[in-house]
């Protein structure tokens, strides 16, 4: 790679906005980024902040609402040869065999059999799945079809390669297994790829991988912050280099950029009764505050052996962890998670008592079970209509936030037994069934 | 049949040849029986299609046995134009449907009625169109009896084969943008192979109800005209004349045999071959088998012959027209796009509106309201034999189908039993019935009924069996583990476990007992005619006499009774059972 074509940005990502039902739900918001040759860039960020959207905007899959995007100094105004996109889901055609899988691409360009076919067994071959052109996808492990999705996007020659998620379907030993040998493939440069982009949620992930992360935030989703990876590869996870990194990573994903934020409103988006809640169960929340309560935690708890130690990735355990700092059982601050006295209080209760305290810090910190709570108790057959409470949320949020938002409320609820619902009829009531 | 030992490799010269793969192999040999055969009867049979009415005069249908495998070969050739007919249709109107929002407007509610008119009311109209399309010729009849088969089955293919396209998984179909797939490529490559086996099901059961229309259609009357095709069902209408019981019997086997062939050399061996289609994720465990499908997968030759279609194939794949170019998509509606469509809305509605009001006026001409009470009066009383009919035939069978189902054994060797009965026409059987009426002297009004669900009571049973083999054995043993009995076991454990299953196989049969309804409630044998009080008398009484007002009140009533009847009682069951007593 030589210096000027190192300095010529590949991709360029100017104030794209997207936005959704006329602008009343906004993912993507003033996202500026640059892709330069010869790296390979993460995009880190907890699952809804919109990173996904980003990714299939650049592919040309989706339009901007707003701003623009450059491919090679020219605009993307639909999905174009010299992108290629690796899906979390893998995405083959169950239908065709992993040849036919892998030509596809190059069937689209109109490419003859007989090229198609030389292409694609290269392909294969470099990506280590030779003897299996013929199977079908459902006769392959999960990491064996990635290796199909990789051996299909290489196969298009693409200067970029867009990966969503990549490794998330797989399991751990799999996953590990994958990222060492596209590492080694990219290293050596046997492929014909000058940057990869990759969508991600796993920080060690990211770190392992990537030589720039861009953290992105949520609500809309936007970059908050960019951080350099200068070890060299191949990088080991034990090195304290590594784990400073990650550690880092961990608190600047817990702290809310723009500091002042009051600390009622805590991490969610939208402030009372119109905050949107994420569904977390409450077996989990219990969980979470037993283990912190414990030892060897003592009741504060760094994150991320925490999540080692529970084998949670970050999506699993951010919403968690949150939703105890909603409700004051605990407090996130700089990757450390500390219990409260209600916490404690919480951890060292039986049942009952356990179902009172949570009752009583629902009722004082999350406004929208306080507001459900007093129009069933203001009305005389103590029943209101969840209908009625999903329209009131949506005129803040989409229909699908106010949706989820109703079912975390509900779960929240039940388990308190501060109110009840009756799913067949949609409704709120004070009684529970006896 | 004889099928070789496999030569060991060195074993002569000739072993080597068959190893190069250009001698036919023992599969070759049958596989070009059967290919060979298919095609010389379809010459045979489609030239016979183009002979003219005269011809048809001088050599009519005859109760002679001989003519009898003729006979059935035309049958099957309608049944087969009918299916490529639908299948046209479906790829056309479902595709625009699913593409175009404003045609997803028209089109989507339009097969909704269409599903509910009554085929056979179809015929009234189509036989005088199509006679008039080909004067002096066979072809015009023949068009309109497969037309008659073409509205039973198209409809619910391009409803399937429009849901499986809403539904094309969010991730392939960015796949194939990402990759730049053109639509040509996209609607083969991914729409289509997703959509297959929800289509194919639909096919095969569309020509279950299929059968039953081509004999309805076969012998058609409409006033002065009387068309007699040549054909099973032809054959059966003037065995019925005759009063001849030995050749309804004839015609009872033909329709057997011929069921069983198309089942064996056409549908089982498609079905095999879609199980690749199957959208899942990993292999499942019993795959339904074809020795057909078996031996053309094992030929050697005739693989080989076939390598420059696959090759035609490919290079048809190539072909773009939109200059190699997919644009992205935008997540908000333009203002301008929004206009057109309330335009279009507004449009659609006014056309609506001109129709109705051509189709009053057309009628109000000749009908007078009593008309209307009568033709109303009728369809209360066919609405109540459906009710009841079902209500009977679901407590006959849904016990007797969860027995055989929890049976896998027994269900195995049913299950085809009632499939091949479910496709069986029905129509058939009636002179056994009639005959039984007259000899005994019984109320035709209550006992013609029966003859409506006649054949389709075996879509409840066949849905049951599936519904109670496919029923868990984790919640088998959990409620025998808890000692859960009797009717609690019922109500608790295997009611709620086949429900799904129950709404689907009941709809399939309250739709079919309306259009038997036309048949069932004017039946004759010889000069003797029985005739129950009903809407399908009504219409079946109008269409004899060419009574063309009355044919069109009699058919809007009866589509308007279905629509309400399902509308009403079928959907909703349905969603609920969907939503709430899906086992997966």
């Amino acid at each position: 790679m030589n210096i000027i074509a190192k300095d010529t940005p590949l991709v360029t990502v100017k104030g794209v906005k997207q936005s959704y039902n006329n602008g009343a739900s906004v993912v993507l918001d003033h996202v500026d980024l640059t892709l330069r040759p010869a790296e390979i860039v993460g995009l880190l960020g907890r699952s809804g902040s919109g990173k996904s959207t980003l990714l299939r905007t650049i592919a040309g899959l989706i339009r901007p609402t707003e701003g623009s995007v450059d491919f090679e100094g020219e605009p993307v105004t639909g999905p174009r040869s010299g992108i290629a996109v690796v899906f979390q889901s893998f995405a083959l055609f169950p239908w065709l065999t992993v040849l036919e899988n892998v030509e596809l691409g190059l069937e689209a360009q109109g490419v003859v059999p007989a090229e198609r076919r030389k292409r694609a067994i290269a392909a294969i071959d470099l990506i280590g799945l030779d003897g299996y052109e013929g199977a079908y996808p459902k006769e392959l492990s999960g990491g064996m079809r990635q290796r199909v999705g990789l051996a299909r996007a290489l196969v298009v020659h693409p200067k970029l390669l867009l990966m969503d998620e990549p490794f998330s379907a797989l399991d751990v030993l799999t996953a590990e297994t994958l990222r060492t040998d596209l590492l080694d493939l990219w290293c050596e440069g046997r492929m014909p790829i000058e940057a990869i982009l990759m969508v991600t949620h796993n920080i060690e992930e990211a770190v392992l991988m990537c030589d720039r992360i861009l953290i992105f935030g949520s609500n809309p989703g936007h970059v908050i912050g960019e951080i350099k990876v200068d070890m060299p590869q191949p990088r080991n996870r034990l090195d304290p280099a590594f784990r400073a990194l990650v550690e880092d990573i961990y608190s600047r994903m817990t702290t809310r950029t723009g500091a002042a934020v009051p600390a009622r409103e805590g991490l969610f988006p939208g402030t009372g009764i119109a905050m949107v809640l994420p569904r977390v169960s409450t077996n989990e929340l219990a969980g979470l505050i037993e283990t912190v309560a414990a030892k060897p935690y003592d009741g504060k708890a760094d994150l991320p052996p925490l999540a080692a130690d529970l084998r949670l990735d970050i999506d699993d355990l951010f919403p968690v962890a949150e939703t105890l700092q909603l409700l004051r059982f605990a407090e996130l601050e700089g990757g450390d998670l500390r219990l409260t006295a209600a916490g404690k209080r919480f951890a060292e209760s039986e049942v009952d008592e356990r179902k009172r305290v949570f009752a009583q810090q629902l009722a004082t910190y999350v406004p929208l079970a306080a507001h459900i709570r007093r129009i069933l108790d203001e009305r005389p057959s103590h029943k209101a209509p969840a209908r009625r409470f999903r329209d009131e949320l949506e005129d803040y949020m989409s229909e699908e936030y106010a949706e989820s938002t109703v079912k975390a409320i509900i779960s929240l609820a039940r388990y308190a037994e501060y109110f009840a619902y009756d799913e067949e009829a949609d409704l709120f009531t004070l009684e529970n069934p006896s | 049949m004889v099928f070789l030992p496999q030569d060991r490799p060195e074993q002569s010269a000739v072993a080597a040849f068959v190893r190069s793969r250009l001698l036919p192999n023992s599969y070759d040999v049958v596989a070009f029986a059967l290919v060979i055969a298919t095609i010389a009867l379809v010459l045979r049979g489609s030239h016979e299609m183009r002979a003219s009415l005269d011809a048809l005069q001088m050599a009519p249908v005859s109760l002679d046995i001989g003519h009898l495998p003729e006979y059935a070969l035309r049958t099957t050739l309608r049944m087969f134009a009918a299916i490529i007919a639908s299948l046209i249709f479906t790829f056309i109107v479902a595709t625009l449907a699913a593409k175009s929002k404003r045609a997803e407007l028209v089109i989507i509610p339009a097969l909704d009625i269409l599903q509910s008119v009554p085929v056979l009311g179809f015929l009234t109209f189509t036989v005088t169109f199509f006679i008039g399309l080909f004067p002096g010729s066979q072809l015009g009849a023949e068009c309109a009896s497969i037309f008659a088969i073409f509205t039973a089955q198209a409809w619910n293919m391009a409803f399937s084969f429009y849901q499986s396209l809403r539904t094309v998984p969010n991730d392939l179909d960015e796949v194939s943008r990402g990759y730049g797939l053109s639509a040509w490529q996209r609607f083969w490559k991914l729409e289509a192979p997703f959509a297959a086996p929800g289509l194919i099901w639909n096919t095969m059961m569309s020509m279950s109800g299929g059968w039953f229309f081509v004999v309805a259609s076969e012998a058609i009357t409409v006033g002065n005209t009387t068309v007699q095709l040549p054909g099973i069902g032809s054959y059966l209408a003037l065995a019925i004349d005759q009063k001849n019981f030995t050749a309804v019997a004839w015609a009872v086997l033909a329709m057997a045999v011929l069921i069983v062939l198309y089942d064996q050399l056409l549908f089982r061996p498609i079905v095999a071959w879609a199980e690749k289609f199957r959208f899942e994720q990993t292999a499942s465990q019993d795959k339904p088998r074809s020795w057909v499908y078996s031996i053309i997968t094992r030929t050697r030759l005739l693989k080989r012959l076939m390598i420059p279609f696959g090759w035609a194939w490919d290079r048809l794949m190539l072909i773009r027209l939109d200059g190699g170019r997919t644009r992205a998509r935008s997540a908000e509606v333009g203002r301008a796009s929004r206009v057109i469509d309330y335009l279009w809305l507004v449009l659609v509605l006014i056309l609506t509106a001109w129709g109705a009001w051509i189709a009053f006026d057309y009628m109000r001409q000749t009908l007078s309201w009593s008309d209307a009470k009568e033709a109303f009066g009728g369809g209360l009383v066919t609405l109540l034999r459906v009710v009841i009919l079902i209500a009977v035939a679901s407590v006959i069978w849904v016990p007797i189908g969860v027995w055989i189902g929890l049976r896998p054994a027994v269900a195995e060797r049913v299950q085809p039993l009632a499939q091949f009965l479910a496709a069986f026409p029905a129509n058939v059987l009636f002179p056994f019935a009639v005959v039984a009426i007259v000899a005994t002297g019984v109320s035709p009004n209550i006992w013609l009924s029966p003859l409506m669900v006649l054949g389709t009571q075996w879509y409840i049973l066949f849905n049951v069996i599936a519904g109670a083999t496919a029923f868990p054995t984790d919640l088998k043993e959990a409620a025998s583990v808890y000692q859960i009995r009797s009717w609690t076991w019922w109500r608790r454990v295997i009611l709620p476990g086949i429900f799904p299953y129950y709404v689907t196989g009941a709809i399939t049969a309250s739709g079919g007992s309306w259009n038997a309804s036309i048949v069932a409630e004017l039946a004759s044998w010889g000069d003797t005619k029985l005739e129950a009080y009903g809407l399908g008398a009504y219409i079946a009484k109008a269409t004899e006499a060419g009574d063309f007002p009355r044919v069109v009140l009699g058919i809007a009533v009866m589509s308007l009774f279905v629509t309400l009847f399902n509308r009403t009682l079928w959907r909703p069951l349905y969603v609920y059972a969907e939503r709430r007593l899906r086992l997966d």
